[in-house]
């Protein structure tokens, strides 16, 4: 049984977690402190040593996207947060950023100065205000203390509602005041990111990762998690279990580790599909409780880690209905800007819709699977791969399941049962 | 509508925030969008002039983003999470039973100007499904009931406050100023976090 | 152009065939240089790669490692080693771009039928060549009210729009007039303008012309004709002196639209508003259709050829005649002109600038000017250039869109000495030297320019005395290049062509007898006049004194030049014959009027501001109309001096046989600026330019084209704002002795002494209410 190890929630059920006075009390700005003394390389080193590895979902190797930046080009470098979680599942950031905005300040002063940098941004979703509260009070707190404003500055940029300022390269549109739209790759950000200089885009956890790391040294960081992935990570169970929340475990730990924690299903029901990472990562099902949740064994199930997002459905959900809200919600957030995504959103609502309403043949089934793979890495970013991983996941999962709603001529799932509200059915 | 000069201070100050003036687009259509309860023309118009940018430029911001409204809202803006999970755990019932209640389809006020409701996309608290916001703040593991008794505190001046976020409900325009980066204060009010968020560490400080 | 510079090559294989590429080249045009076409809509080849519309996807490996995905063949560039698979080559690309393009047909309208793209339309051509015969899409089609106005002359139908950016990046990138955007987003994403503020472009045109389907189109155009109806013509813009190739596309004898011409040394792919949609003239205004000659009772009447040209030819060689022509003429017809008053009224007393000028600008023309061949290719190469009496964005637009793609390129330095900050030079982010109107010489002296500048001379530079000068001083010392960039298409022809007082054709003076010799010699004459002869305004005095007793006036407006009631007073007194296409101030008070054909209906030549030759066909084939030239040759042959031109191409043969010439240059005297007049509190100096949309006669008809005039604004400095307690939207009545206007003011960056308005403009016709552009001292009074 794999061990919950809190490093970044480990303090965050004190009440004032949340301030600096709290986050001071148990070592804060210490590993800043140490960081400044280094070698920006030598910190750049330490991190890759770490084995830390992003955590906005592609899990690209943090020190070595540190390293990218090009040093001595006498250019001015960026660091930027991605604190734009928006991935459907995904709630972890944001829970971390309102316990304790502090220690991503701090892993912000130490990137910062690893990558050359002077200034740091932190973009966060605009649907959020009370962590905008604090993460604004925390950076105002941190310049009070001394530990901004001596060559690091942090600005707060918040956004306004679109999932696709996720993607780094649309964030930094969206931070230049443009519509949060792509770019073209390459030039890739480590060349030309924020106005066009070397900048690093880095998740909230990845970044809030650092101080502990900086602190305890790569070994132990090294000595938690798998071969491949490294550290602990914030786990995030909704859904139909008994206790959803946020669990910190070494990367590698399984569902149904996690479950048993969590005080398994909801109770007098049984597990039917989960995403291990948002809704843009290939569903799973109870055939795959004992993957190991870290970078590889998630892949070699055919699925990825992405957030670590764990929505939990039972056997009350339509598969459909749920694949058919995530589509509406990869329309809804579709930028616009290339063809197969626009386009190919709009006409997968629409099929979608139909089989919902159990209207359709077989043969629609593999139109829709046809028009996925006509939009699946045909498309100018990833979002557009995320929108059909659903689908085709489903499809490969519960292809029965559509098949009896169309011969049904209707729903199959009455969906008061799986709401939250439901009449218990303990004991049934 | 005239723009005081105090309002021209902040605005110049946020643009002051940025290396380059444009980055300043968002916050300062925030900004408008706190003094006006929307994103109007003069908001608009004053942005592009401040930047040095067409108008077009600034709208075709202001529209890309779900978060600014070109029309008014109300004083309290409801979004509710109708995401899968959400919908799933509640949030399509939830959002039923506001629309029925309220006399309004999505995107509607009511005719007091005091609620406006969307249904509005994953808000990142799924570990609190079914989720409601009301001016962006918290209001988790909601029923139809809750929302509605929601609604209506909403309609009669004492709105119950949000379950993580300040002490009392902050109006639209305030929580706009806030989203344009203006602190007022209330960070360290409410809790620092709910019992899911919690959960992980209780069970690991329970030893297992 | 041959090019010397040494170009990296990289050689690639495309399905199967190797092709050797300069480096930096995309795959897309590296496969079209092998004839393979992959469809494409977002892809053009003066914008900025975007790769939104994913239709032109292929498989590309490099040195045996492929891309997981197909890629966008307009946003890769080759590399070594690259093996690249198009929808010939590949089921992958196959599907792919099949795949796009049934998706970008679900929310295409079945509306092809009544869409003026049908017929020419890439989306229509491309879903026949790499599209599924059925589409397999049975849902609602997204649908929006259309057409949306998104200005007076371009309509929007946004369901057809496949979101391309085309549009919206020319207008960013290629104008940076960025007045339309991409909308909301997603599935709702669409063009589209603020709403209060219209796509008043200058180059709105080319974003209609540009768009791969029929969703931007120009209203003038709309449900006007099938492209395969239309018969398409080379021709070359004669708006101005930019030099845009153009294409004239005719039906049945009458055109119905212009579209920009593919030069690459010139307009790249672009025009302007002007030269695209100001072609009505022609048949808006009433023709000329015969002859008419002044009967006895004083009345023109109809007259038969024979008889017009006979009265024409006795009543020149009755008279001591002068030559005044228009700069809108032809190098052919100036050519025309210029040999007729050598040979046929043995004179000198020629001059194709009518308009405000100065015996300065003759001699600058003379000296720095005729025979000289700065390019467009000296701008891409410049490493500053200095406007001087010019503001290229209303006076020759492709010349700024030129600066424009310098500056967005590799922040081309842009200095103007002006008085005013315009749009143009703001978007240019030009450095602005304010400058008292009259007072240029001296701003131009302090200029710091090297031998890779150049000092782009604007037609407006002779209004201000001693400016010329310091313009040519400025280039001797510096060994900066010179360009005059007149406004008119055919004034640098008329200058090659001698239709002016000090020069004969080919660079030659008339004072050297060398050259006089030369020329007589290709004319088979025994000599030519020697004498120096008279400018315009010269020659309007010389009729007033008696000297001249007749003039030959072809396609002048006595409006647009200085001392206008002077001018018309001798027109009244001289016998003029005068050779139009319409009746006009000139006609009016001709003795012998000649009809003569309109640029679409003969063939010929402009010479650019660079003096590059832009001949063009006749695009209405079946008019019976004459050129000037032929007419000035049955004159001269009805005088009994032929000048021997039965054709154009007979004139264009000639003119080629001139060549070189080695001999004697002209030098020009310096002329100092006088003091700057001392102005009371309620005095200007005026300051002026025509702006591109404007009266000018050949914009005479086109209501939808005027919509998108900028607004017509009289402009002062914070300062004598504030003295005269004026703020924008007040009125401002600008008086001389002659008379005044009144104007909106607008307050923006000028020389306090200034005042600025346009020209020519509607409520704002300078030298016709005012009597002066540049430099006049005027009364200013808030109304």
């Amino acid at each position: 049984m794999t061990k919950l190890v809190p490093v970044l929630s480990a303090h965050w059920d004190e009440k004032d977690s949340f301030t600096i006075e709290a986050y001071t009390r148990h070592g804060g700005y210490k590993a800043s402190q140490k960081a400044l003394a280094m070698e920006p390389d030598a910190v750049i080193q330490l991190v890759k040593d770490s084995g830390l590895r992003g955590r906005g979902g592609a899990g690209f190797p943090t020190g070595m996207k540190w390293g990218f930046i090009p040093q001595g080009d006498n250019k001015e470098h960026y660091l930027v947060v991605n604190a734009d979680e928006s991935e459907p599942g995904t709630c972890k950031d944001t829970p971390l950023l309102m316990a304790n905005p502090h220690v991503l300040i701090e892993g912000c002063i130490i990137a910062a100065h690893a990558i050359r940098a002077k200034t740091a941004f932190i973009y966060i979703r605009g649907e959020v205000t009370h962590v905008v509260r604090r993460v604004n009070q925390a950076i105002e707190d941190a310049y009070k203390a001394g530990h901004l404003g001596k060559g690091i500055e942090i600005v707060l940029h918040v956004g306004a509602g679109a999932y696709i300022c996720g993607e780094e390269t649309a964030l930094l549109d969206s931070l230049e005041g443009f519509r949060g739209q792509p770019r073209l790759r390459p030039p890739f950000p480590a060349i030309a990111g924020l106005y066009a200089m070397p900048t690093v885009v880095n998740n909230v956890e990845s970044i809030a990762s650092v101080p502990a790391i900086v602190l305890n040294g790569a070994e132990w960081y090294q000595s938690m998690g798998t071969e491949k992935s490294k550290g602990t990570t914030l786990y995030s169970l909704s859904g139909h279990v008994k206790n959803p929340g946020q669990f910190e475990a070494p990367l590698g730990i399984t569902l149904r580790e996690l479950l048993e924690l969590a005080g398994g299903v909801r109770e007098g029901h049984r597990l039917k599909f989960w995403t291990p990472g948002g809704s843009s990562t290939p569903i799973f099902t109870d055939a795959h409780l004992d993957v190991p949740l870290d970078y590889e064994g998630v892949a070699a199930a055919g699925s990825m880690l992405g957030t670590k997002a764990l929505q939990i459905f039972d056997e009350t959900t339509s598969i459909v209905r749920a694949v058919l809200r995530w589509t509406e919600f990869y329309k809804h957030e579709s930028c616009g800007k290339c063809t197969p995504c626009r386009e190919g959103t709009w006409w997968l609502v629409q099929i979608l819709r139909d089989l919902d309403a159990g209207v359709g043949t077989e043969e629609d089934l593999n139109k829709l699977l046809d028009i996925c793979d006509n939009i699946a890495g045909r498309s100018f970013c990833a979002l557009a791969d995320g929108a059909v991983a659903p689908i085709i996941s489903s499809l490969k999962y519960f292809r029965q399941e559509y098949l009896d709603q169309l011969a049904n001529k209707g729903p199959l799932f009455d969906p008061e049962e799986s709401t939250l509200f439901a009449p218990s059915k303990a004991g049934v | 509508m005239a723009y005081s000069i105090d309002e021209r201070a902040m605005m110049d100050s946020i643009i002051k925030r940025y290396p380059r003036s444009r980055s300043a687009v968002m916050p300062l259509l925030h900004y408008v969008q706190s003094l006006a309860g929307y994103v109007n023309n003069e908001g608009i118009e004053l942005i592009a002039k401040l930047l040095s940018l067409e108008a077009a430029e600034v709208s075709a911001v202001a529209s890309f983003y779900t978060q600014y409204k070109r029309t008014p809202v109300g004083e309290y803006h409801v979004g509710v999470c109708t995401n899968t999970l959400c919908a799933v755990m509640g949030g399509d019932a939830i959002f039923a039973g506001l629309k029925e209640h309220l006399g309004v389809e999505n995107d509607g006020v009511t005719s007091d100007g005091k609620v406006s409701l969307e249904h509005i996309e994953c808000n990142a608290a799924c570990d609190y499904a079914p989720v409601v916001m009301a001016n962006w703040e918290f209001y988790d593991n909601q029923t139809v009931q809750s929302a509605k008794d929601l609604v209506d505190s909403m309609r009669t001046a004492h709105p119950i406050p949000p379950t993580r976020g300040p002490n009392t409900l902050v109006t639209w325009k305030e929580a706009s100023a806030v989203l344009a980066g203006i602190n007022d204060g209330k960070a360290h009010e409410g809790i620092q976090a709910g019992a899911p968020t919690l959960l992980g560490l209780k069970i690991s400080k329970e030893g297992k | 152009m041959t090019t010397t510079e040494i170009v990296d090559t990289i050689t690639v294989v495309i399905d199967g065939f190797e092709v050797s590429v300069p480096k930096g080249t995309l795959v897309i045009r590296a496969a079209e240089q092998l004839g393979i076409q992959i469809p494409r809509f977002c892809d053009h080849p003066l914008l900025e790669p975007v790769g939104a519309c994913r239709q032109c996807l292929v498989e590309i490996e490099i040195n045996g490692r492929a891309f997981p995905k197909p890629q966008a063949s307009c946003t890769i560039p080759v590399e070594p080693g690259m093996i690249i698979k198009t929808q010939l080559t590949s089921d992958v690309a196959d599907k792919a771009q099949k795949g796009v393009m049934e998706l970008l047909l679900i929310n295409h309208p079945l509306d092809c039928p009544v869409c003026d793209k049908g017929g020419e339309c890439p989306l229509q051509n491309q879903a026949m060549s790499n599209g599924q015969e059925q589409s397999r899409f049975q849902g609602v089609k997204r649908t929006f009210e259309k057409p949306v106005s998104i200005s007076s002359q371009v309509l929007l139908d946004r369901e057809r729009c496949v979101l391309c950016a085309r549009c919206t990046r020319f207008s960013e990138q290629i104008a940076s007039d960025p007045f339309i955007t991409l909308n909301e987003r997603g599935a709702l994403q669409q063009v589209g303008i603020y709403e209060n503020a219209p796509f008043k472009s200058y180059f709105s045109g080319n974003t209609v012309q540009i768009c791969p389907v029929g969703a931007l189109t120009g209203t003038a155009y709309r449900f006007r004709a099938r492209p395969f109806d239309l018969v398409s013509t080379p021709s070359a813009c004669e708006h101005c002196a930019s030099g845009c190739d153009m294409r004239t596309d005719v039906r049945r004898g009458k055109t119905l639209r212009r579209l920009a011409g593919d030069d690459a040394s010139v307009n790249e792919e672009w025009n302007c508003d002007k030269g695209r949609w100001a072609f009505k003239y022609v048949t808006a205004i009433d023709r000329l259709k015969h002859p008419l000659v002044r009967n006895d009772a004083g009345v023109l009447v109809e007259a038969s050829w024979p008889e017009a040209l006979a009265v024409a030819a006795q009543g020149l060689k009755a008279n001591v005649s002068a030559v005044l022509v228009g700069g809108r003429t032809t190098y052919e017809d100036a050519y025309g002109y210029s040999k007729f008053a050598r040979i046929a009224l043995n004179t000198n007393d020629i001059d194709f600038r009518s308009r405000l000028s100065s015996d300065e600008e003759r001699e600058f023309l003379a000296s720095h000017v005729v025979g000289s061949s700065t390019t467009y290719r000296d701008i891409d190469r410049a490493d500053h250039v200095l406007l001087v009496g010019f503001e290229p964005e209303e006076e020759s637009p492709i010349v700024f869109l030129r600066l424009n793609k310098q500056f967005r390129k590799r922040a081309l330095k842009v200095t103007a000495i002006a008085s005013k900050l315009s749009i143009g030079l703001e978007k240019l982010k030009g450095d602005f030297v304010k400058t008292a109107p009259g007072q240029e010489a001296s701003a131009i002296a302090r200029q710091v320019l090297t031998a890779q500048s150049i000092i782009l001379v604007g037609e407006r530079a002779c209004e201000s005395v001693g400016a010329l000068s310091a313009v040519a001083a400025l280039a001797g010392t510096t060994g900066a290049k010179i360009a005059w960039i007149p406004r008119r298409a055919g004034e640098r022809g008329a200058l090659e062509a001698g239709a002016i007082a000090n020069l004969l054709p080919g660079a030659r003076l008339v004072s050297d007898a060398a050259a006089r010799v030369d020329i007589a010699a290709l004319w088979g004459v025994d000599s030519l006049p020697s004498t120096q002869g008279r400018s315009s305004d010269e020659i309007i005095a010389a009729v007033h004194s008696g000297a001249i007793g007749a003039l030959l006036v072809g396609g002048v407006d006595p409006l647009d030049g200085a001392q206008i009631p002077e001018s018309l007073a001798a027109l009244e007194k001289a016998f003029v014959v005068a050779l139009e296409i319409a009746p006009s101030e000139v006609t009016m008070r001709a003795d012998v009027v000649l009809p003569v054909a309109a640029i679409t209906e003969k063939s010929g030549s402009f010479l650019n501001w660079e003096g590059r030759a832009r001949s063009f066909e006749a695009a209405v084939l079946d008019s019976l109309n004459r050129s000037d030239l032929r007419i000035l040759s049955m004159i001269a042959q009805e005088m009994g001096a032929a000048i021997n031109f039965s054709t154009v191409t007979a004139a264009a043969r000639e003119i080629a046989t001139l060549g070189r010439w080695d001999g004697a240059r002209a030098s020009m005297t310096p002329v100092s600026t006088p003091q700057a007049p001392e102005l009371a509190p309620d005095q200007f100096i005026l300051n002026s330019w025509r702006r591109l949309l404007d009266l000018g006669t050949l914009q005479k008809g086109e209501e939808n084209l005027a919509g998108t005039a900028r607004q017509t604004v009289a402009v002062i400095s914070p300062k004598r704002a504030q003295e005269m307690n004026v703020v924008d939207g007040d009125l401002l009545k600008i008086s001389t002795a002659q008379g005044s206007v009144t104007l909106a003011a607008l307050v923006e960056d000028i020389h306090d002494d200034a005042i600025w308005a346009p020209r020519n403009s509607r409520g704002s016709q300078l030298l016709v209410h005012l009597g002066v552009g540049h430099g006049a001292v005027v009364s200013v009074a808030k109304i």
